[in-house]
């Protein structure tokens, strides 16, 4: 059981290799983003388990804001992607200009937080 | 002969010789659209100032004058802002209530009303209208109630078409609910934070219609808004996750539903975290883990979806399925334990456990239990609300018919079009009768319920609680407005740092009007605070002196309703207090002052509620007024009996004031004999 477990996660794991292969570059790079900035939130929560929570609202903004930012990226690339039917009329200017603002709103509420 | 024949061709309304002084709508040549327009912005505009006009029936009878308590303390609020600025109102500290232990103004409000209320005021300054802040803060919440039903225009039309959202804004001008609590005069948070849910509702919608994330951040300033001005918001962030849960559940998500909510949650929890009052609740308060739940679980499933999407093949897919799963779910529920178990998360608070258990509160915190507003509705009033439901379903219905019938006149090529109403024509030869009977019925329910709303406001709604109206002998109003006189009496005989004791449910009104230091408070947040001033309304007036010496009380406020038949005052209050009391002093007990479980003032009451201190200061000098023609000396008109004890003696305090009618008494502490 545990060896057609074992084989069947190498599979999955080759299978989604091949096909995330397929993607186009400009989604790979917004997923590298994610991937750095859930890097990032993990870290922090690490650091916070070795040297304690205080002051608390310092470390919620830190993780908030990187999650956050992985979770507009995230948005961005579902608007962005070419495959999505529903988002087919909605122009990448405008959607990347939708990230920034929310990026900024995001970050100006994140110094004011930070304490 | 050609100018002849243009005369005659000439339309009638063109015709100089009319002597209509107004001009019909076809003087105007308006085509079909622009009719609508016109019709639609009219209405629009006159259900806007009918918002605003129905709610005003306590000015044109009273006087513009802040309302009830806890407007007073949010009057006092806002007059100190716009006195001192913005940093000095968040960072407030007041000695003036709860004495000895103050309170930390800035860091447990809603600011949203106030900084509001302050901004309507400087736009007005700005533009030279010298107005007073009292004049902006009695009128804030009409002015609301009217941009309540423009939003509420704008979401009916998001979600069917503008006839439904005309209805929705008449509705919500009128509804009873919505106008007891944002009546002028009325300056409390409801006013504002109404229509910051409605915004913020809308907002959500059209995100999640649109999938833009520009109406995922109108969403989240919208909630950050409500959360400034009502703790109320928790409505709005359990509500927004069941409905997102609910969308994932019957299987019409899309992509646009992950935008919009994820954008909102994130934005709109760290917004909301701004405020000092809310703090962490949304990582730490057992009512706002199911939008947290909901987040995390919409990220697992957007991206099982993709992974779905990307993989292309079942097989594989089960199984990364199933181990997908059991890790989520096991994380998942392992978090949730450890943070309730550890108390870590918070359990819900009294406030909204009563509404699963509305015994709750009776039983355990006798304070909540005590406050008027807390008593559930009634029954008439949800059959009223099921009934105007129905109503307005049935308007919908009738709507759909009429929608349906434009539809399908509207698409396809004539021979279509003509085929089509020829088939509906024939298909109910009584449809057009009934439409007509169900809309004159629909017509006659929704004016007898706008004559039952308006009558319902002007009768129940529109008291200011802080003057009384009564009918005198002929007909004739009488106004009693001893409050008033009582608290300014307050303000201009007595020292400046004295201090007064009364029930807490005048706190508010003292400090704002009186400008005198009070003991407790309608914030009511420390409940052994309170239950101290019970304690010493309850004891003996020389146990109570102790308790007053230790309190630093220079004066004692007491309501009395006798006179005048008033009946909310303090001895009717006077059980909650010895309850509040008992439940932190045992020495105090509820059974000593009932005789056989029932509650008496005349003769065959208890002792100790002969001799208590409330007992004594209320009914001081009583026994010797005749009330009532025909009745003995000390006719108690609230109690409608006659007092047990018409020979009160005082020892420890003298009376310093009462009021004209009767209904506020003042009392002084006489400072400590010599010793010798």
């Amino acid at each position: 059981m545990a060896k057609s477990t074992s084989s069947d996660a190498q599979m999955l794991i080759r299978s989604l290799r091949t096909a995330y292969a397929a993607t186009p570059t400009n989604l790979k790079i917004i997923d590298l983003y994610v991937v750095y900035a859930i890097v990032t939130a993990v870290i922090q929560v690490v650091y916070m388990g070795v040297v304690g929570s205080f002051p608390f609202n310092s470390f919620l903004s830190g993780v908030l804001s990187c999650v956050g930012t992985a979770v507009l990226a995230v948005c961005l690339r579902i608007q962005v992607n070419k495959e999505n039917k529903e988002f087919k009329d909605l122009p990448p200017e405008r959607a990347y200009a939708d990230f920034i603002l929310c990026n900024l709103v995001l970050h100006l509420v994140i110094m004011n937080f930070l304490g | 002969m050609g100018a002849k024949a243009e005369n005659a061709v000439r339309p009638p309304s063109l015709a100089p010789s009319s002597s209509f002084p107004f001009p019909s709508l076809r003087t105007l040549k308006l085509k079909t659209k622009q009719q609508e327009l016109l019709i639609r912005v009219s209405t629009l505009a006159l259900i806007y100032v009918l918002a605003f006009a129905v709610r005003l029936f306590s000015v044109l009878r009273y006087e513009s004058m802040i309302h009830e308590f806890d407007p007073y303390f949010n009057y006092r609020t806002t007059l100190f802002l716009t006195k001192n600025g913005f940093y000095e109102f968040w960072n407030w500290f007041d000695a003036e209530s709860w004495y000895p232990l103050g309170r930390i103004i800035g860091g447990t409000l809603f600011p949203g009303l106030m900084v509001t209320a302050a901004l309507i005021y400087r736009v007005f300054r700005f533009l030279t209208f010298a107005v007073h802040i009292r004049e902006v803060c009695v009128l804030t919440a009409p002015f609301f109630a009217s941009n309540t039903t423009l939003v509420a225009y704008f979401f009916g039309k998001e979600i069917w078409d503008a006839g439904a959202g005309l209805a929705a804004a008449a509705l919500i001008a009128i509804c009873p609910g919505y106008i007891s609590r944002s009546v002028a005069g009325s300056y409390d948070n409801e006013g504002v934070a109404i229509f910051a849910l409605l915004l913020t509702f809308y907002f959500f919608v059209k995100a999640v219609n649109t999938g833009s994330l520009a109406w995922g951040l109108a969403s989240a300033f919208g909630y950050f808004y409500m959360v400034s001005a009502w703790g109320g918001y928790v409505f709005i962030i359990n509500l927004v996750p069941l409905y997102v849960l609910v969308l994932l559940i019957t299987g019409r998500y899309s992509m646009r539903l992950y935008v919009a909510y994820n954008c909102m949650y994130i934005l709109g929890m760290l917004l909301a975290m701004q405020i000092r009052f809310v703090g962490f609740q949304h990582v730490q308060s057992g009512e706002h883990m199911a939008a947290m739940g909901v987040f995390f679980l919409m990220q697992v499933f957007y991206f099982v979806d993709w992974v779905k999407y990307t993989l292309n093949d079942p097989k594989l897919f089960h199984s990364f399925l199933r181990i997908t799963l059991t890790c989520s779910i096991s994380v998942g529920a392992l978090a949730l334990g450890v943070g309730t178990a550890t108390g870590y998360i918070s359990p819900w608070t009294g406030r909204f456990y009563s509404l699963l258990d509305p015994t709750y509160a009776k039983d355990h915190i006798p304070i909540i239990a005590s406050v008027s507003e807390h008593q559930p509705t009634a029954w008439s009033s949800f059959i009223a609300v099921a009934v105007s439901a129905t109503i307005k379903n049935l308007t919908t219905l009738i709507r759909t018919k009429s929608k349906a019938s434009q539809t399908v006149s509207s698409k396809g090529t004539s021979s279509l079009k003509a085929s089509a109403k020829a088939s509906l024509d024939q298909a109910l030869p009584f449809q057009r009768n009934a439409a007509i009977a169900l809309l004159a019925g629909a017509f006659y329910l929704l004016s007898r319920y706008a004559i039952h709303c308006t009558w319902v406001t002007s009768e129940a709604y529109s008291s200011p609680s802080i003057v009384l109206a009564a009918r005198g002998a002929h007909g004739g109003r009488v106004i009693f407005d001893d409050y008033r006189e009582a608290y300014f009496w307050l303000r201009q005989n007595t020292p400046p740092d004295a201090k007064v004791m009364s029930w807490w449910d005048y706190g508010y009104q003292i400090t704002a009007m009186g400008n005198r230091t009070v003991i407790v408070d309608n914030n009511t947040w420390n409940n052994t605070h309170i239950a101290t001033v019970g304690r010493a309304m309850s004891s003996y007036e020389d146990e109570a002196y102790e308790i007053m010496q230790s309190l630093d009380v220079d004066y004692v406020l007491v309501v009395f309703g006798g006179v005048t038949g008033y009946s909310s005052d303090d001895i009717n209050k006077f059980l909650w207090m010895v309850r509040i009391g008992g439940g932190v002093f045992p020495v105090i007990k509820e059974p000593d002052y009932l005789v056989n479980g029932e509650y008496r003032v005349d003769k065959g009451a208890a002792p100790k509620m002969l001799n208590c201190l409330m007992y004594k200061l209320c009914y001081y000098r009583f026994g010797e007024l005749t009330t009532e023609y025909g009745k003995p000396t000390g006719y108690d008109r609230a109690r409608g009996v006659e007092i047990g004890n018409k020979d009160i003696k005082l020892e420890y305090l003298e009376e310093a004031f009462t009021t004209s009618n009767w209904i506020v008494r003042i009392y002084k502490v006489k400072p400590p004999k010599n010793r010798w």
